[in-house]
């Protein structure tokens, strides 16, 4: 479980407060107007950004004392989620060990998860070689052999297709499915949210609400998310 | 990583000096060009070391003058036991730091233009300064005076008196030669100076590039490219003031623990092996001239008929003065 | 908590290189201040000494810079043969020893160069190069091929992505200068100027002999006559405190200067600069890159052809001097990469003056002082001639630093500001974040910083003078007696050699730097 216990962050005149948690296995979305703090949220649970109050546990394990490779997560940035220089093996191969030390089993795993995304044979490529849905692929690849209870996703598909980020979501929720991992997702797309979440956290106005499931959140949303869904009440 | 740097250097520098234990070493410090491969010293070490039964070690140390400052670097603490290279431009301060032995010779016979008597220096070569130029040169002129009254487009390169021993024996035969008007000398000559260079290698090479007209160097100078270039196209040109002297000497360091040796070196100095090495090595004129006389080419070089120089202790308290003169004059 | 935002950038030896680097320069300044016995101080002729050394240095810096500008521009969107090569030669004038750079440059606008030989011919008056605008001639010389350099890496640095969002914009080549390429020289443009400047501040025998006499002196020069005509340790310390001070305020004048931003990362997709259609722009950058490469490259050109006759009359001493160097030159390396990659890390991250004027000092200080003060403190414990390699190795290991760094630090900010995160959340250990991402992602300018280390450190004569004896001569110094010697046409070999040798190692380190990226 995912406790945010009053969590406060602070970035000059900005600031984000958050009060609550999320149960393990839950599909959470993140919406709210953009500069609301999403990423925000997103990257203080990562470790990026400094809490200026409050704490933030897993499972009863203060966070706060963990470094950002440390923490039980997978987190995939909206750009730069690969190392340009490196082949896509290598890039998958970084989930298993940092040092690229990779005995024959490992390697194995490695091309398994390029498979497992679509990506068999396609190893050798660098980053620049190959299209941005199969870029995503890879930085799925490396989150599915970093077998991290959570997954962050910082709206890494929102640079692809209507069609391509829908087969992304798809791919995520085939691994959240088989990891059993609790996955927290930014997106500023109610369809997105309708899909892939089966809860929605609403940030605006420097409060990040608690979850509520989706259905409810879309059926009777508040009067300030019916107002950035441009929907009236 | 460091450690293994410097070891290897150490390794690199090792290889290369010979050290022999039981052999006495007589370290003798000197100028650069000395030691060169075509300098007197690969030629003096041989015949000394067949006779003293020791080991000749050179260190050389930029100029003259760079010699001086690293010998008051180093004080008491000082390596050396000759040090070999010094004008008398600088003795006067060279005998101030106290570090020289006497010389135990009296006074020997000199083949030198003017009177030798100091007790601390020996001389083992000389030369006069004077300005060098193509043989083809239209109008030579024959004194300081012409100089200034040619064309301005006549031009000469001299070097820095205060980072060049050439450069500062320029200002002090100006001074010889003209006292008090040394000022005026210098406002007439300033603009015929294309530039002033950091050493004399510098200057040469401007003018053998055919960057000057002349060039502020030795008399002797045309004989290098006579004898071993075989280009007799170089001459200097002889001045009526007279010629500024430039003489070379050596000294032993008195707190040397091979003072003997030190000092039989000395004796060797004035000796037919190492003064017949002198005029076509060093490319000056021998402080004893060798029984074969000087070599061929040498009669075709002009003989200043005077010889202006100052005594140590007056160059000394002189040069500051002239130096101020000279910034002055070349500076507005 | 505080700091994670930033986490694999402090953590190092950055601190521990910088307070090395500060005391192996500020010890043999005190070294020779302690030596020192009554002094006369700063006379007025060193005063005059300090304004002329700022006036040349300022005015050769900004005229190096702005010449730099169109010339980086026109080599990095231009295509032609030999691109690659011009780009090498660029080097060369910066490495070489002053003393033949000089040479070759008087051989092409001296009094008797190929200029006023030119001129002769149509009854014109040789060119007069000596002078205040000598001077400045003589710096830009050495200092343009090295700020181009400099600027085609920020060129470089420009990811393709935001060049193709250019193109896609239907940018011309004003708004492309305004959007792409203006942000990159605000951030590559003041570290030049300082370079440069710094370089110039303790300039000597280029700017005496470029500027006709005495009134150029500079304080280097000042330095000289302090030690040799008056022997005044004291007056030769305060004037390296004078230098120290010249460079702590250039750099504090630099901070005043706007942050510098990241460029951004791409993904490494090969990209170029597209070239403006249309004649003007054509034979503009044309006549730009004719006239940098043929004022840079003729000089270079004479001594090729003056050197030739030469090299069959090289003593082995001169070979065996070549190796020599050559082993100098491969230490200084070392030493220079183990402190500057520290350093580089050190100074991505936080601004800290102390570092930043550790990392600048060693090009402002004088080789003389630095020389002396070494050997002070040396003479006591070995005999100075066992320490003249390692010495110079050290030196030129510091006097090489700040260009090193010049390339590395924005390359390093960048691999930061795009990866850390990246790296941080996927637990990467420091060795392997140095190793697996930011050492191939620098290599560029880590071998274009290797190379101009071993280059400088072979055709470096500073402080060798005064600790060599007759056997262990390098390079340089070896030159230098074949010309204090009369042996002009050896003297001129050994140059070719020395102009060769650098060249080669400069091209073998910045060629395995850039890899397959290519320049």
């Amino acid at each position: 479980m995912l406790v945010c216990d009053d969590v406060v962050i602070r970035q000059d005149a900005f600031t984000l407060r958050a009060a609550w948690q999320v149960s393990a296995g839950d599909k959470v979305a993140v919406i709210g107007p953009s500069g609301a703090g999403k990423s925000t949220l997103l990257n203080a649970i990562a470790g990026f950004v400094p809490l200026s109050g409050g704490r933030l546990s897993w499972s009863g394990q203060d966070l706060g004392a963990l470094d950002p490779g440390a923490r039980p997560l997978t987190i995939l940035f909206q750009d730069q989620n690969l190392f340009p220089h490196l082949t896509l093996a290598q890039n998958v191969a970084l989930g298993l060990s940092p040092s690229l030390r990779l005995d024959r089993a490992s390697r194995e795993r490695v091309e398994a998860a390029l498979e497992r995304v679509g990506l068999g044979g396609l190893g050798a490529r660098r980053p620049a070689q190959v299209s941005g849905g199969q870029a995503s692929r890879t930085a799925l690849a490396r989150a599915l052999l970093r077998q991290r209870p959570l997954l962050l996703l910082d709206e890494p598909f929102a640079a692809l297709g209507p069609g391509l980020k829908t087969e992304m979501l798809s791919l995520v929720a085939e691994i959240v499915a088989e990891t059993g991992a609790t996955l927290l997702m930014v997106t500023h797309d109610p369809t997105d949210a309708r899909h892939a979440a089966d809860r929605v956290v609403f940030v605006d106005d420097g409060v990040a609400d608690p979850p509520r499931p989706t259905d409810e959140v879309f059926a009777a949303p508040s009067p300030r998310l019916a107002a950035y869904l441009g929907t009236r009440p | 990583m460091k450690t293994h740097f410097i070891a290897a250097g150490l390794a690199l520098t090792l290889t290369t000096g010979v050290v022999m234990a039981d052999t006495p070493v007589l370290t003798v410090y000197t100028y650069d060009s000395f030691v060169a491969d075509w300098g007197p010293g690969p030629a003096i070490e041989t015949a000394f070391e067949a006779r003293c039964g020791c080991d000749l070690q050179w260190v050389a140390a930029g100029d003259g003058a760079a010699l001086l400052g690293r010998l008051r670097l180093e004080g008491a603490r000082t390596g050396a036991d000759v040090v070999l290279g010094l004008d008398t431009n600088l003795t006067d301060a060279a005998a101030k730091t106290g570090l020289f032995a006497r010389h135990d010779l009296g006074a020997p016979s000199l083949d030198l233009p003017v009177g030798w008597d100091d007790d601390m220096f020996l001389p083992y070569d000389w030369g006069y300064f004077a300005f060098v130029h193509r043989a083809d040169m239209a109008q030579v002129p024959g004194s300081f005076e012409e100089l200034i009254a040619l064309p301005d487009d006549v031009k000469i390169v001299i070097q820095d008196p205060r980072s060049s021993t050439p450069g500062l024996g320029l200002l002090l035969w100006v001074k010889a030669a003209y006292g008090d008007r040394a000022p005026e000398i210098w406002e007439g000559l300033a603009p015929h100076i294309l530039t002033v260079t950091k050493g004399w290698s510098e200057a040469y090479g401007l003018f053998v590039e055919g960057e000057a007209d002349m060039v502020l160097s030795y008399t002797t100078s045309p004989a290098y490219h006579l004898i071993a270039e075989g280009d007799p196209g170089y001459a200097a040109a002889a001045f009526e003031e007279g010629h500024y002297l430039q003489v070379e000497v050596a000294g032993a360091i008195a707190s040397s623990d091979q003072l003997d040796l030190a000092q039989e070196f000395l004796r060797f100095m004035l000796t037919d092996a190492f003064q017949s090495v002198i005029p076509t090595t060093n490319w000056m004129y021998p402080a004893v001239t060798p029984e074969a006389g000087l070599p061929d080419g040498f009669e075709t070089l002009i003989a200043p008929e005077t010889a202006l120089l100052y005594a140590p202790g007056e160059a000394a308290k002189m040069r500051d003065q002239a130096l101020n003169e000279w910034l002055a004059a070349l500076s507005r | 908590m505080a700091g994670r935002a930033e986490p694999l950038i402090r953590r190092g030896g950055g601190g521990i290189a910088a307070a090395l680097c500060l005391a192996l320069m500020a010890g043999p300044l005190l070294a020779v201040a302690l030596r020192a016995g009554d002094s006369a101080g700063l006379g007025p002729g060193d005063w005059a000494a300090i304004r002329f050394t700022v006036t040349q240095a300022a005015l050769s810096a900004v005229l190096s810079v702005a010449l730099a500008v169109p010339a980086a521009r026109a080599l990095m969107r231009r295509r032609f043969p030999g691109r690659g090569l011009a780009i090498t030669l660029l080097g060369a004038p910066f490495l070489l020893p002053t003393l033949v750079a000089v040479m070759g440059l008087l051989s092409v606008f001296g009094r008797n160069g190929l200029v006023s030989q030119g001129l002769a011919i149509l009854g014109l008056p040789p060119l007069q190069i000596y002078g205040f605008h000598g001077v400045v001639l003589g710096h830009v010389f050495f200092n343009l091929p090295l700020v181009t350099r400099l600027l085609l890496q920020g060129w470089q640095g420009i990811p393709a992505e935001r060049l193709r969002l250019s193109e896609s914009l239907g940018f011309g080549p004003r708004e492309t200068f305004r959007h792409l390429e203006l942000p990159m020289l605000v951030r590559v443009v003041p570290g030049a100027l300082l370079v440069v400047f710094l370089i110039c501040t303790t300039s000597f025998a280029v700017a005496l002999t470029l500027g006709g006499g005495p009134r150029a002196t500079t304080v280097e020069l000042a330095i000289y006559q302090a030690f040799r005509f008056d022997f005044d340790l004291g007056r030769a310390a305060m004037l390296a405190g004078v230098q120290v001070a010249l460079c702590v305020a250039a750099v504090l004048a630099l901070r005043l200067a706007p942050l510098p931003v990241g460029a951004g990362t791409g993904l490494d997709r090969n990209a170029v600069l597209r070239p403006p259609r249309g004649l003007p722009a054509r034979l503009q950058d044309t006549v730009v890159i004719g006239l940098v490469l043929g004022f840079l490259l003729l000089p270079l050109g004479m001594l090729v052809v003056d050197g030739l006759p030469g090299l069959v009359l090289l003593p082995d001493t001169v070979w065996a001097a070549a190796l020599r160097s050559l082993a100098v030159a491969l230490g200084s390396v070392v030493v220079t990469l183990a402190l500057a990659v520290p350093l580089a890390f050190r100074l991505a991250g936080a601004r800290a003056l102390w570092v930043e004027v550790a990392a600048n000092l060693s090009i402002a200080v004088s080789p003389l002082v630095l020389g002396l003060g070494l050997f002070l403190i040396v003479l006591p414990l070995v005999d100075p001639r066992l320490m003249a390699l390692p010495v110079t190795a050290l030196v030129n290991a510091l006097l090489s630093l700040p260009f090193v760094l010049r390339a590395l630090v924005p390359a390093i900010h960048e691999v930061n500001a795009g990866y850390g995160r990246l790296a941080a959340s996927l637990g990467m250990a420091r060795a392997d974040w140095l190793r697996h991402v930011v050492l191939p992602r620098v290599r560029g300018p880590l071998g274009f910083g290797a190379g101009l280390a071993a280059a400088l450190s072979i055709g470096d004569l500073g402080v060798i003078t005064l600790f060599a004896d007759g056997a262990r001569e390098t390079l340089p110094l070896a030159l230098f007696r074949l010309m204090g010697a009369y042996r002009l046409t050896e003297a001129a070999g050994a140059a070719l050699v020395l102009l060769g040798l650098t060249l080669a190692v400069f091209w073998i380190f910045d060629r395995g730097g850039r890899g397959r990226a290519g320049l």
